[in-house]
């Protein structure tokens, strides 16, 4: 059984249908990619997992119904979302985010413990660790926002597209960082990206969308096999 | 009355009416880390507080004696405040979540409006006396200096009440969360916060904190609706000087603006008692140019 299973997702904005039929299964422990063009539905799949846009088919995770719950609920069973953009509190310090991210837990010594394989992981948060966090650079908040979620210690981490808005050698610190952190963790990943080249270095299976719909699945080997998709996605 | 004494005389002064400006001050600070709102009804809420106070007050009274009925009717209001301030956050203010702030503050405006009429309607518009352990008059001398009992009553409450605001905000878990959820309620909803429940506490901390300042005022002024229209002036006052994200930075303005305006009123012959109300005006114009984030707040850094 798979860890998250989507099966016919729809969704809307007001009157406007952005999904009209995702299907995505994402087995405990493995990494996911979707790929797709811009306003193919990408965020609005992962906003539907976590409860932060109303969806409608099935949404089933660790074999129970999560669509329609609150974010909140959707979190405390183990799902972390870090949305686009900035997913960290700006007045809040390095520190607090990361506090916020453990929110949940009561193991002091084990956040203890968690916050320093962080800031071992990113040592420029160590170095930004009494700051605020609106005052960090881009990437740094990229990092602040996936150790927030990752302090929540989800079985599954979603990713919406950590790459934005940074500079190459910026994204590729924060990929090789989250790489290192789905080995060492086991966490499973669902993770959106538009450079396809280094959602390849996480994923073993991808579902390219289009339109609102899931049209194709298959492993990162066989994708990047496929002429289309290396056309579309691979810049070749 | 040596000038001398005149002088620490105008400062003690100073620091009892600033108290009261301390205490509103700290509740609006506090629905303000708790949610990012200023609550133009702060006042209100706290003048029903203490409308309140009074009532459960003089019914417990008869009963049970004066110590501890007027005990029982400030712990009724605190109570019935924080009540009233998780009702108001979730019936009223929910409504206006994640739409413009704007709106939300306007609508603690009519709130405000609302409440006043309210207190009018029910306890009327007469001065009514609120039932305490001494009587606003006391005092006692040291040399040349009067000390009003109440002033330093309300000193001190002040000054514990400021310091367990701060430890629950910067030392606690539930201080954590206001913060999260004040800050972006979408993103703290993510790490699983909830974020209903945290307004609500926000407002009813905020309400119960606020109905101390109302019981404090009614002692010394006696009870009518509007009595905390002014002091709301100058609560806003301290909350901008002093910084919107600190509950020091506010009760050290709060402080200093009662103290400059009554040592202004006296030595200054130009401002007398007519131009009093202006300091802290003055004193907003020259914080907002010279140190926008307020003197103690923190600098926040918007990206664009």
């Amino acid at each position: 059984m798979p860890l998250l299973e989507l099966t016919d997702v729809t969704a809307f904005y007001g009157p406007v249908q952005v999904l009209e039929g995702v299907s995505i299964s994402v087995p405990e422990g493995g990494a996911v990619g979707i790929l797709g063009a811009n306003g193919a539905g990408k965020t609005t799949t992962l906003r539907a997992i976590s409860g932060t846009v109303r969806a409608g088919g099935s949404i089933v995770y660790d074999g129970a119904s999560i669509r329609g719950l609150k974010p909140e609920k959707v979190a405390s069973l183990g799902i972390a979302h870090v949305p686009e953009g900035r997913g960290t509190l700006g007045e809040l310090t390095v520190r607090e985010n990361l506090m916020v991210g453990a929110y949940r837990r009561g193991d002091r010594r084990q956040i203890a413990q968690d916050i320093d394989y962080l800031l071992d992981l990113f040592p420029n948060l160590r170095e930004r660790y009494r700051s605020n966090a609106s005052a960090l650079s881009g990437g740094e908040q990229q990092m602040l926002a996936v150790s927030r979620a990752f302090m929540s210690k989800p079985r599954l981490l979603i990713l919406d597209e950590p790459s934005l808005g940074l500079a190459p050698s910026t994204a590729r610190t924060v990929y090789d960082a989250i790489v290192r952190l789905r080995k060492e963790s086991g966490i499973a990943m669902l993770v959106v990206e538009q450079n396809a080249n280094l959602a390849f270095t996480i994923v073993d299976t991808v579902t390219v969308l289009e339109t609102g719909r899931s049209v194709l699945t298959g492993t990162a080997e066989e994708l990047k096999g496929n002429d289309e998709i290396r056309r579309a996605y691979l810049g070749g | 009355m040596n000038q001398g004494a005149l002088f620490v005389q105008l400062v003690v002064d100073g620091l009892a009416t600033g108290s009261i400006y301390a205490a509103l001050a700290l509740a609006i600070v506090l629905v303000n880390q708790a949610t990012g709102l200023i609550n133009f009804a702060q006042g209100g809420m706290a003048v029903l507080g203490a409308y309140l106070g009074m009532t459960f007050g003089n019914l417990a009274i008869p009963a049970v004696g004066p110590v501890a009925g007027i005990t029982i009717g400030i712990v009724a209001s605190v109570i019935a405040s924080f009540v009233i301030g998780a009702l108001v956050e979730r019936f009223l203010m929910r409504r206006f979540q994640g739409g413009d702030p704007d709106t939300a503050v306007v609508a603690t405006i009519g709130l405000l409006t609302l409440i006043t009429g309210l207190c009018g309607l029910i306890w009327t518009y007469n001065y009514l006396p609120y039932p305490f352990y001494f009587s606003a008059g006391l005092s006692f001398r040291i040399g040349d200096i009067a000390i009003d009992v109440w002033s330093l009553t309300t000193f001190i409450t002040i000054l514990v009440l400021m310091g367990l605001l701060q430890a629950l905000f910067r030392g606690t878990k539930l201080g954590l969360g206001l913060r999260a959820v004040a800050d972006n309620p979408r993103s703290a909803a993510l790490s699983g916060l909830r974020v209903g429940t945290l307004l609500m506490i926000g407002w009813g901390l905020a309400a119960a904190l606020g109905s101390v300042a109302g019981v404090l005022v009614a002692v010394k002024s006696q009870l009518i609706p509007g009595m905390f229209d002014a002091a709301l002036v100058y609560a806003l006052a301290a909350v901008i000087i002093g910084g919107l994200d600190s509950p020091v930075g506010a009760v050290v303005a709060a402080l200093g603006i009662a103290v400059l305006e009554n040592l202004a009123g006296t030595y200054l012959d130009w401002v007398g008692h007519d131009l009093k109300i202006a300091v802290p005006f003055v004193l907003i114009f020259i914080v907002l140019i010279l140190r926008p984030q307020g003197l103690f707040g923190r600098k926040s850094v918007v990206r664009v």
